[in-house]
């Protein structure tokens, strides 16, 4: 076929030629001085415009979360598209909900989109992953929701907006101990999700502390994420009589995990984290999901500070409906990195990382925000339930 | 004779070539480059492996996966430093034979090389006596089983938690280097006698048994060997991307791979080493197609997830309708190279001469 | 573990067990017509709860209208793939069959995911079938009778289909030789298509039942359920469709047993699935119900 005979020349052009422009830098790269380049005094090189990337799952396992995120960072986007008087652009990379892409997309905004300043992602893991990478090039990246204490430690140029999970460990198990009165609790966690592990462990640790007795723990069970058959663990579960179920996964999991504990006739409070919160865990959930109790990081009608019901407004105004809390710190983790640019008063990657480091009651929608040493977010945690088939805000709970 | 010497020296230079080449990337191409590069030489030995038991011996197995997560966490823990694995193993402390090791790269993927080669002859003595799709399963199973096992293993392995913190010992002189090595090793192999021993089994097994070829011993040792090589990858690619967890290894890496493998055309080397070059080029390249950008108001919505579309129907549209992928079972030689351009160098006037008779290396019968 | 525990247990792993089987039969029925393992049923299984879903929420149809429609054009969907990705192989090595089916798998799964999104959805299990009853102390959901009766009666209709009509015997006719059950003028072609649509249509009634248990669908909801359906069907004897129920019904109990009896040991459930499929293929490849079947030469 002649067919045949051409099509692998053509191929092996089109290789090539790929690799060619793949190589081509795009103009925005030789914008970016890279931090030894910095004119220290002097030079003011106004740039047209400046990069900030933004790195999230938009496919893959965690695309929910990276969907919610991406609707606060593209409406303070919308808010703020300029800093310093230069306009920015806005390179949004899918990393897949998996580790090396999320290295390679990081790569990619910082070697082919020049970014000064990143933000993401929505899943430790993949912050993990991304953060190696953005710390050997030095340029800061500011993590809107992932809450294991592995992302920042260790790391100079890696910042979040929220709070991490060692505290959110402990805000629920205060929360249980103190308001609940939980004496006997069941841990089940998704073993194959290392923020569930993190959190069940925190969360262990704390409650025996508070409680002085480590028998308190009357279960402790595992499940993998995608399960959708619990009864076998909460058999176990049930039978060693707690008061209360604490099942830090996710919300799938979640959802089913307490629809078929009320089956089982479990009346207790089921209580869980941050990862709860999705409209899915009440539609999967219905009725079961009724008085379920967790922890996050915001809610709209929890005033945590003056730019929270502006946002709100703003928020259901253009997407028709109340933001989550991811959507929240998408938001925030955007506002925070335009605030240190502005206060470092530069582009240059170390001055924002500086900045960002001394970011110190920043009114955030939600919260006040003040970094500590390692990076992390020094801020309130909300506790939120779920009546007649919606969110209700609680409580907050301070560090 | 004298073609002999003339592609030997020809290949020689080559090398040399490709070496300049590397050496000039690694010290001005950007890391994102770097990294793509990189990835494409993990891409080829997976893809040649896989190749060397499926489109050589003609086993499906499906457990690649599994093999190339042994080869990570070993090299993984054993490159890591002491400081390191404490920082990690901050829920269940780690087991004190691991916990102080520390060694330099090549000794630790080597290891990540023979303990995945061991549990591929573990896996592969009673797995292969199944036949073709029923191989597949059950080595799809393995694969899992091994994850499933790394999930769990939470002193070990640090569980769901993954590893971070691997240092970044991967450059291509390592990935390339060894891919070649993986190429080379491969082509010497069946090109051997027991290559042709492979390629009887994979034609027809009970002809080759009745001609006495042993089957068990040829499987294992194609199976064996290949997963050496996967488990090198694999430690090539923890110390790439510095933190691993089981869900890298996920059967979605196995699934790449054979596309890959399919795509570039089972049984040519040539075709898998482009092929997985392809891959990895295209899924960057194509990025566009799928991330929503801003240009200043505007905002055009990307529709994510189109580039795993994309890569599924041109599969399905390979094994339909061009089942011998780009290759076929064809793999680049000098002399095919010069008989191809012989016409166009005796236009040129270089030769003098006119075409010289074919010798060409390819096969091009039909496989049955 | 008190005896009411044991039960609740006991009816947990029927109710899975029947799911297994149900998707299972639909598995062995394409396997022992065509020698397919067929990696897209799981995929199938996704489609049908898919349809099903849209249809009560896009279309408002009533459930008892949305979801035998469902199956329906789950089936024609079977036959498109069919004659699309399977028809054009049936005349090369079986392997590309199989690659086939992997590809197909895939292409279903991606294309879900971007067609329906990755977030899970909540599927709407209609009233009937949530009210909770008490048998012998066991809390049992008013869906588990439901779905064990209705698997019992569709393999019921199936067997009835397979031994009682004249297309049943042509599909058992091929299955046990292609060639001459061609040469005795049955057009194989139909055969096939029609035994293709009713695995289509099978898994889609498993795919619906399951979301009815497990009221969360999602793109990929369908690799395990395949995968396990499939260990179902060896166990059982690959190719014999009683075989795939009592496979089926097996699984679901045992899986269910171990992680009641060593809930430590949860996490390495599907460990203990795939375990069990390779011992099985190592040691007794043709299942409980399986004849051997002579490799011929």
């Amino acid at each position: 076929m002649p067919t045949k005979k051409l099509f692998v020349p053509l191929l092996v052009i089109g290789l090539i030629a790929s690799l060619v422009t793949a190589c081509q830098p795009t103009p925005a790269a030789k914008e970016t001085p890279a931090p030894a380049e910095t004119a220290a005094a002097g030079e003011e090189t106004t740039p047209e415009e400046v990069v900030i990337g933004v790195y999230e799952p938009l496919t893959g396992a965690f695309a929910a979360g990276g969907e919610f995120t991406m609707q606060g960072v593209n409406l303070a986007y919308k808010q703020k598209p300029k800093v310093l008087g230069v306009p920015i652009k806005l390179v949004v990379v899918d990393n897949r909900s998996d580790k090396a892409e999320a290295a390679t997309a990081m790569a990619r905004l910082i070697n082919q989109e020049g970014a000064i300043a990143v933000v993401g992602s929505y899943g430790s893991s993949l912050s993990m992953a991304g953060g190696e990478v953005a710390e050997k090039a030095g340029i800061p990246v500011m993590g809107c929701s992932p809450t294991n204490p592995l992302v920042t430690q260790g790391k100079d140029y890696y910042f979040r907006a929220c709070f991490i999970d060692p505290f959110q460990g402990r805000v629920m198990a205060k929360y249980a101990v103190e308001e609940l009165g939980v004496k006997k609790v069941a841990i089940i966690q998704d073993v194959a999700q290392d923020y569930s592990v993190g959190l069940a462990a925190f969360f262990r640790k704390a409650f025996i502390e508070l409680t002085g007795d480590a028998s308190g723990i009357v279960s402790f069970t595992s499940y993998q994420t995608g399960d959708q058959d619990f009864t076998a663990q909460l058999g176990a579960t049930l039978a060693a009589k707690p008061d209360a179920i604490f099942a830090p996964g996710y919300f799938a999991e979640a959802a089913l995990l307490a629809k078929q504990a009320r089956e089982l006739g479990f009346k207790g409070p089921i209580l869980g984290g941050d990862a709860y919160e999705a409209p899915e865990l009440i539609e999967i959930g219905g009725d079961a999901v009724e008085g379920i109790i967790f922890s996050t990081h915001y809610h709209p009608d929890a005033e945590l500070s003056p730019a929270s019901k502006p946002f709100v407004e703003a928020f259901e105004a253009e997407y028709g409906e109340r933001p989550s809390a991811f959507a929240a710190l998408g938001y925030d983790a955007y506002m925070l990195t335009i605030d240190a640019i502005e206060r470092a008063n530069s582009f240059d990657p170390a001055a924002i990382r500086d900045a960002m480091a001394a970011t110190k009651n920043f009114p955030g929608v939600t919260g006040t925000i003040s970094m500590d040493e390692n990076g992390d977010a020094v801020k309130t945690a909300v506790i939120l339930t779920v009546e007649n088939g919606k969110f209700k805000y609680l409580t907050t709970v301070s560090p | 004779m004298m073609k002999i010497t003339r592609n030997r020296i020809l290949t020689l230079i080559t090398l040399v070539v490709f070496a300049g080449f590397l050496a000039y990337s690694q010290a001005t191409f950007n890391p994102y480059i770097l990294r793509i590069m990189n990835l494409c030489a993990i891409f080829t030995i997976f893809a040649v492996t896989f190749n060397l038991v499926y489109g050589y011996t003609g086993q499906f197995s499906l457990g690649h996966a599994g093999f190339a997560a042994v080869g990570a966490y070993t090299a993984a823990l054993l490159t890591m430093t002491p400081v390191q694995k404490e920082l990690n193993f901050f829920l269940e402390p780690i087991v004190p034979v691991l916990a102080n090791v520390q060694w330099p790269f090549l000794p630790a993927m080597l290891l990540g090389g023979v303990l995945a080669a061991v549990v591929g002859f573990l896996i592969g003595w009673p797995a292969l006596r199944l036949r073709g799709d029923y191989l597949a399963i059950a080595t799809l199973g393995f694969g899992e089983i091994i994850r499933v096992l790394f999930v769990n293993m939470q002193r070990v392995t640090n569980g769901s938690l993954g590893l971070k913190g691997i240092p970044e010992y991967t450059n291509v002189y390592w990935s390339w280097g060894l891919a070649l090595v993986t190429i080379f090793v491969t082509k010497r192999l069946v090109d051997s006698s027991y290559g042709r021993a492979l390629k009887a089994i994979r034609d027809d097994e009970v002809a080759a048994e009745a001609l006495g070829v042993k089957l068990s011993y040829h499987k294992i040792l194609a199976f064996t060997l290949s997963s050496f090589f996967v488990g090198i990858a694999g430690a090539l690619l923890a110390n790439l991307i510095s933190t691993i967890d089981p869900k890298v290894f996920l059967f979605f890496l196995t699934y790449q791979v054979v596309g890959i493998t399919v795509m570039g055309g089972m049984s040519s080397l040539t075709g898998s080493t482009v092929s997985a070059c392809l891959y990895t080029v295209f899924l960057e390249a194509l990025r566009p197609v799928e991330s929503p950008f801003s240009i200043g108001p505007l905002r055009v919505p990307g529709v994510p997830g189109m580039r795993m579309v994309i890569f599924s129907a041109l599969l399905l549209l390979v094994i339909l309708f061009y089942r011998r992928g780009l290759f076929g079972q064809a793999e680049f030689s000098w002399d095919w190279f010069f008989e191809k351009t012989s016409a166009l160098r005796a236009r040129l006037g270089r030769t003098g001469k006119t075409a010289p008779a074919p010798s060409i290396e390819s096969e091009e019968e039909e496989r049955p | 573990m008190t005896l009411s525990l044991f039960f609740q247990h006991l009816a947990n792993g029927i109710s899975l067990g029947s799911l297994y089987a149900l998707i299972a039969i639909g598995y062995t029925m394409v396997y022992g017509i065509l020698r397919l393992i067929n990696f897209a049923h799981g995929d199938i299984v996704m489609l049908g709860s898919y349809i099903a879903f849209y249809g009560v929420v896009m279309f408002f149809l009533p459930w008892w209208v949305s979801f035998p429609l469902a199956i329906l054009l789950t089936g024609v969907v079977g036959i498109i793939i069919e004659r699309t990705a399977y028809k054009p192989l049936r005349e090369v090595p079986r392997i590309n069959l199989f690659t086939s089916a992997v590809a197909v798998s895939f292409l279903l799964e991606n294309l879900g995911l971007v067609i329906f999104g990755a977030r899970p959805k909540g599927f709407h299990r209609p009233p009937v079938m949530d009210t909770v009853l008490y048998i012998g102390g066991a809390a049992v959901v008013s869906y588990t009778p439901i779905i064990i009766l209705t698997a019992l009666v569709l393999f019921g209709g199936l067997m009835f289909v397979v031994h009682r009509t004249k297309v049943g015997m042509a599909m058992r006719a091929l299955s046990k030789d292609i060639e001459t059950t061609g040469l005795m003028g049955v057009n194989t072609d139909q055969v096939i298509t029609f035994s293709f649509a009713l695995g289509s249509a099978l898994a889609a009634a498993g795919g619906i039942l399951w979301a009815i248990k497990f009221p969360q669908i999602q793109p990929l909801m369908g690799v395990m359920p395949g995968l396990k359906a499939f260990i179902a069907a060896v166990l059982g004897g690959i190719g014999d469709i009683t075989g795939a129920l009592i496979g089926g019904f097996l699984l679901g109990i045992a899986e269910i047993m171990l992680v009641a009896f060593m809930p430590n040991l949860a996490g390495y459930r599907d460990a203990f699935a795939y375990s069990i499929l390779i011992l099985l293929l190592l040691f007794r490849p043709t299942g409980i119900m399986g004849e051997m079947e002579p490799e011929k030469v």
